[in-house]
Parts: C-alpha cells; sequence; structure tokens
C-alpha cells in the first residue's frame, strides 16, 4: 500500500490556495472551451498550454489537466441541450440525451453524464493510482532496445489497429516522425533537412505543429458549417441530482462494462471515440429492451460517457509510467512536461514524486470539484453559446498566435502555426488521420535516440531487438500489430474468427 | 421543475447554403496532396542521402531514419494517388463548396493578414484590428461592441501576458511610443 502514502502525499502537495486557484481557474476555462464550437479538449490544452510557461511544474500539470476534465464535462452540455456533439467523443451521447432533453429531461440526462463521467473517471484515475507505479518500476529496467520496441509498438498498433485507411495512417505517421527529424541531430550533432535555414535549425517545434494543426484548422472547419442552434436552456435542481444518484445501482453492471472498455481503450491507441460508441453499443446489445434505445434512455447516456471519461483518463497512463501519450491531449501534456523541463519516462515517478502524484491526487480531486462545478453552473455554461461566433472566432485566433509565439519568442513560428492550421484543415477534409502525426512528431526524436543507441550498444545488428524475452515479445507483437489486418483476414478465411470485428462507425 | 420553457436560440445570418455548388471534389485535392507530399518526400530524402544515409559500423547515419522515412511517406503518397486515380470514375465527395469556401477564406485572410501586422506593428495591435475588423465585417456586429470587445481582449492579454506572466510578445511602434 505503498501508493496510498504516496497518494496522501500527493493530496498534501495539491492543497494550498495557490493549486486550488488553479484548479478552479483551469475547470472553468475547460468547461468554456467544452461548450463552445469547434474547440476540445486538446485545442484547449494547446492553447491554453503557454499561460503556464512561467508557473512550476505541478501547478502547470494540475490546471492543465482540469483544463482537460473541464472540457471533458463541456463536452456533454452541447450534446444534450442543443445535439451538438462538443467533441467526437460526445456523439454517442446524442442518440438519448438529446430526446431525454426534448422530453424535458434535460436535467436529469445532465446528472446522468456528468455522474458517469465522474465514475469513469475514478474507474480510470484508480487503475493509474496502482499500476502507473508498477509499470513505471518494470520499466526502469528497460534499455534502449526495451524503449525501441515499445516505441515501435505504439506506432504499428496506430497503423494496424486504425480505422482510417492504412496508406493515410502510414503518411500522416512518417510526415510527423520526418519533421520531428528536422533541425540538429541529437545523437551525431549534424544538421538534417535544415536547407540552410536558420530557422529551421531549431527543428518544428511540436505544440507550434499542435496549436496549428488543433486550433487554426478548427476554427476553419468550423465556419463551414451553420451555427445557428436551437436548443433547450437547463438548470439542475438538488431533487432531480439525488434522483437520478438513487438509481445508480440498479445500471451498475452498464458503469462497470463501459469503464473497463474505457479503460482498455484509453490504454491502446483506440482513444475515447471509439470507447464510447462500443460502450453505447454493448450497453444497447445488452439490454432487455434494446428498441427503446435512441428514444431517450438514460442507460444511453451513462454507456458511453462512462467510456469516454474512462478512456481519457486512463490514456494518462502510458504517459505518466513510461512516456508514451494514449491520446492526442496526452500527447499535448506530453509536450508540455518537456517545455517544463521534466523528461517523461519511467523516471519520473523516482525523481519528480511531488509532480507524479501532485497530478494523480489533482485528478481525483479535479473530478469531484468537476462535477459539482458543472451540476450548479450548467445554465451559465450553456448560455456562452449565445456569444457570436464572429466574436469567438478571432480571440481564439489571438490566443492560438500568443501560444505559438509565447514557446520560442519566434516570428517565424506563428507563420509555421499558420501553416500548420491550412495543412490540418485539409488534412482532416480528406481523412488523413491527425492522431498518428501528432504522437509521431512528439515521440520521433525519442524513438530514433532509442534506435540508434540500441545500435551503437549492439555494435549495428538488429538482433538486439530479439535478445531477451521481453524485447523480443513486444518487437514481434509490434510486427504482428503492423500486419494486423492482414492476419485477421487470413484466420478469417480459415474460420477462425469471424473476420469482421464489432467496431463502431 | 420545467426546463422547456426557455429556449436558446442563436441564428447564423451568413450561413452556408446547403445547395451551394461545389467548388473542388475531394478526389482533386487527394490527388493535389499526394502529389505535394510525393515532391516533399523526394526533397528531403535527396537531402538525407546527402548528409549520409549507410549504416556504417556503430549503426545508422544520420540520414538513415529520415532517408527511409521518406521513402515510406513517398510509397504511401504514390498509393494514396494511384488509389484515387483509379477511384476517381466513382463519384468522389465534394471537398468544399462555394458558399463553404466562402466563409472559410472569411476567416483565413484576416488571420493572414494578423499575422502580417503581427511582424510589422506588434501583436497587441494587430490583435485589435483582428477582433474588431471580424466583429465589424463578417460578424455584422455593433461597431461600438466590436472596438470595446476587441479593446478589452488585447488589454486583458496584454494584463496577464506582459504583465502578470511576463511572457514577452512581439511588440512594435505603438508599444515603443507608450514606453513598454
Amino acid at each position: 500500500m505503498e501508493a496510498l502514502g504516496l497518494l496522501l502525499h500527493g493530496f498534501a502537495v495539491l492543497l494550498t490556495w495557490k493549486t486550488l486557484v488553479l484548479m478552479m481557474v483551469g475547470l472553468v476555462l475547460g468547461i468554456f472551451v467544452g461548450v463552445l464550437p469547434g474547440l476540445g479538449g486538446p485545442n484547449g490544452v494547446a492553447i491554453l498550454l503557454p499561460l503556464t510557461f512561467t508557473m512550476d511544474p505541478t501547478s502547470a500539470i494540475v490546471m492543465l489537466s482540469c483544463i482537460y476534465w473541464g472540457a471533458l464535462f463541456g463536452g456533454a452540455i452541447t450534446s444534450i441541450l442543443f445535439n451538438i456533439p462538443g467533441e467526437a467523443w460526445s456523439v454517442a451521447t446524442t442518440f438519448d440525451g438529446y430526446p431525454m432533453a426534448q422530453q424535458g429531461r434535460a436535467a436529469e440526462a445532465l446528472t446522468a453524464a456528468f455522474t458517469s463521467s465522474f465514475v469513469g473517471s475514478l474507474v480510470a484515475v484508480l487503475l493509474i493510482t496502482f499500476l502507473a507505479p508498477m509499470i513505471s518500476s518494470f520499466a526502469l529496467k528497460f534499455g534502449p532496445p526495451e524503449f525501441f520496441a515499445v516505441y515501435l509498438l505504439t506506432f504499428c498498433s496506430f497503423v494496424g489497429l486504425g480505422r482510417e485507411a492504412k496508406h493515410k495512417t502510414v503518411i500522416s505517421m512518417s510526415l510527423g516522425l520526418l519533421l520531428a527529424g528536422i533541425g540538429m541531430d541529437t545523437v551525431s550533432g549534424n544538421l538534417r533537412m535544415t536547407f540552410g535555414s536558420p530557422e529551421l535549425l531549431r527543428g518544428i517545434n511540436f505544440l507550434v505543429a499542435v496549436i496549428g494543426l488543433f486550433g487554426i484548422s478548427e476554427i476553419l472547419l468550423t465556419m463551414e458549417e451553420r451555427l445557428a442552434l436551437r436548443g433547450h436552456a437547463a438548470g439542475i435542481s438538488l431533487r432531480v441530482v439525488l434522483g437520478v444518484w438513487k438509481d445508480l445501482p440498479k445500471y451498475w453492471v452498464t458503469l462497470l462494462r463501459s469503464s473497463f472498455i474505457g479503460c482498455w481503450l484509453g490504454i491502446t491507441p483506440g482513444g475515447a471515440i471509439a470507447a464510447s460508441f462500443m460502450g453505447y453499443n454493448l450497453a444497447k446489445r445488452f439490454a432487455k429492451e434494446s428498441e427503446s434505445f435512441g428514444k431517450g434512455r438514460i442507460e444511453g447516456v451513462f454507456a458511453p460517457e462512462t467510456a469516454a471519461h474512462a478512456s481519457g483518463t486512463s490514456a494518462l497512463l502510458p504517459m505518466l509510467a513510461l512516456g508514451i501519450p494514449g491520446s492526442g491531449t496526452a500527447a499535448i501534456l506530453l509536450g508540455g512536461l518537456m517545455v517544463w523541463g521534466l523528461n517523461p519516462g519511467p523516471l519520473l515517478f523516482v525523481e519528480h514524486k511531488d509532480f507524479v502524484w501532485g497530478l494523480i491526487a489533482s485528478m481525483y480531486l479535479g473530478n469531484v470539484v468537476g462535477l459539482v462545478l458543472v451540476l450548479t453552473t450548467v445554465p451559465i455554461f450553456a448560455s456562452i453559446l449565445r456569444v457570436p461566433f464572429a466574436a469567438v472566432a478571432p480571440m481564439i485566433v489571438v490566443s492560438c498566435a500568443i501560444g505559438a509565439y509565447a514557446i520560442q519568442n519566434a516570428m517565424f513560428d506563428i507563420w509555421l502555426m499558420l501553416g500548420f492550421g491550412v495543412v490540418g484543415y485539409v488534412f482532416k477534409k480528406i481523412g488523413i488521420p491527425l492522431a498518428p502525426f501528432t504522437l509521431a512528431l512528439v515521440l520521433g526524436n525519442r524513438a530514433e535516440d532509442a534506435f540508434r543507441l540500441s545500435m551503437i550498444g549492439s555494435g549495428g545488428t538488429l538482433k538486439v531487438f530479439w535478445s531477451n524475452g521481453l524485447v523480443g515479445s513486444i518487437t514481434t507483437l509490434a510486427i504482428l500489430l503492423l500486419f494486423w489486418p492482414v492476419i485477421d483476414n487470413l484466420l478469417g478465411r480459415v474460420g477462425l474468427t469471424h473476420g469482421t470485428r464489432a467496431t463502431s462507425p | 421543475m420545467s426546463q422547456t420553457d426557455i429556449e436558446i436560440v442563436v441564428e447564423d445570418p451568413t450561413a452556408p447554403e446547403d445547395d451551394s455548388p461545389s467548388v473542388v471534389s475531394s478526389g482533386t485535392i487527394e490527388i493535389v496532396v499526394c502529389l505535394l507530399l510525393l515532391a516533399l518526400a523526394v526533397t528531403l530524402g535527396f537531402d538525407n542521402w546527402r548528409t549520409g544515409a549507410s549504416w556504417d559500423a556503430t549503426g545508422p547515419e544520420p540520414g538513415y531514419f529520415p532517408f527511409y522515412l521518406s521513402v515510406i511517406l513517398a510509397g504511401g503518397s504514390f498509393y494514396g494517388l494511384v488509389a484515387t486515380l483509379l477511384a476517381r470514375r466513382a463519384s468522389s465527395g465534394t471537398f468544399v463548396t462555394r458558399a463553404q469556401g466562402r466563409r472559410v477564406l472569411a476567416v483565413f485572410v484576416p488571420t493572414l493578414l494578423f499575422c502580417l501586422t503581427t511582424q510589422f506593428l506588434g501583436l497587441y495591435v494587430a490583435s485589435f484590428l483582428l477582433i474588431a475588423g471580424f466583429m465589424r465585417l463578417v460578424g455584422r456586429i455593433a461597431l461600438w461592441k466590436s472596438l470595446l470587445t476587441a479593446f478589452a481582449f488585447t488589454a486583458i492579454m496584454f494584463v496577464t501576458f506582459d504583465v502578470a506572466f511576463d511572457v514577452i510578445m512581439p511588440k512594435g511602434p505603438l508599444e515603443a511610443a507608450l514606453g513598454r
């Protein structure tokens, strides 16, 4: 029970007025960002990152992760009241949430959504509390070959298990890895792909790219749509909250099942979007009168929200324990760690105990405070949508520019951000996924370093990746996952599996 | 308690029409993107080849990794190119309609001008001009509201970043005249 003691220490780190205030600010900003059209978790975190540059790492991560929790909560508000999913993972929430609002049960649906979000996160945080220290202490024994094998596994599972066209995932990932390589080569000190430009010498900063890809491009995409909306205003009374909570034990199977799906898909790069649909579909399949789904059933809100939050939270597990982000937002938080001068990876648990346990404690506290905050302030946040987008859009552009500039104090980065904004817009419209690109850009140099250090250690032979049971099995698993679609197909042909996996749109 | 009585309604007067004609199809854009990526892959691949992309005694040379990544990127884009060209007969979706394109440009062009202005007049002046201009010209919001919002937002940003957090932004003649 060493974890409990350390967790208590984490709470002690957290319980200062300054951190608590930052936590509230983060939550409010996060809900704000989650409610606004065209902005969500990763964008919000990326845009607000520069605010934290001058803070100490613990305060910074507490505020940023609270922005993330807030955004997760906020996404549900627009899904239920306006039938507009604030996030892709809130789409499944609209199926039953909006019909409930139309029947005048908006408060009930919102309470259900917030409560299940809370339950999902709680399960994931418990998992992190007990599993992350174990994984990281195990990973302390890792050398460069093991690390490279884990990176390889991450990349391969994206290609093999991703739902986009394979060649588009490959394009996105190799482009990210290539751009990560621009600038000074960290092993030999040679310059690569700079074409004599002093601006490219610094390399392409991950956060600048992310602000462009997720911030600017999202504004362009949002403007394409009709921004008119009609929705229900809602206030939540204590009576409704207690009513929903009283019925909660009836749905424990749904909640538990969705939590497990979420945790599993969050740790592997399946993601919150897949988790929310899978949670919804399974709840529907196992329900007694499944035809009443989509007409305002409360389980239809419980299932996807629990899964999405469990997944969003547990995506932080591999980031904390191994330095490998499980989602786009986790990748941005990882970029933040580097800016604050921390080296992500298993050593974090040894060298920066305060930081890690402060963060884990803030997940508990942030979710409790967040739950209370959203339950009490929904009407205020719902009315944010009255602010015209023509006022919000330029403010977001300005915030993006401030963020991009502040990272390295370079005007070039503002132009780079604009360029990535256009790239992100075009890529999204033709279906090239951005998540592999983001992951590749943030992990590229670390993966390459691990590979080359292994090569120096082994005298240049690839056999090092099968030199012991651990590294060998990870590498083999990675290669299996890369060719998973082919293998799945073959297995299907000989009749071992049914060939098609139960994935959702 | 009842919550359906009050409805939140937001109108979008300049929304793109649904029946607006297509400007360009997704297929065409995919071909252009694949060609651009192919060109990028060749350029970067060539540069890495020059840096040294072979395998010496201690493992790969600096250009080794990026060189083969360029090959993978080129392969992926080439596949995409061929796949799109073959699928071209089947109707490909619309990339952007004329009305949507107009709206996107209505954000993109001001953003571009904002970046240019930032370079010469500093970020805070550019930000004021962008917000006020965008609200007035694109959003058709009353002039006084636009000016007030722009001023308030820029002032808050200045106080937050420049004064409170000491994060220095690009500045121009106005800040110099005010002695900041």
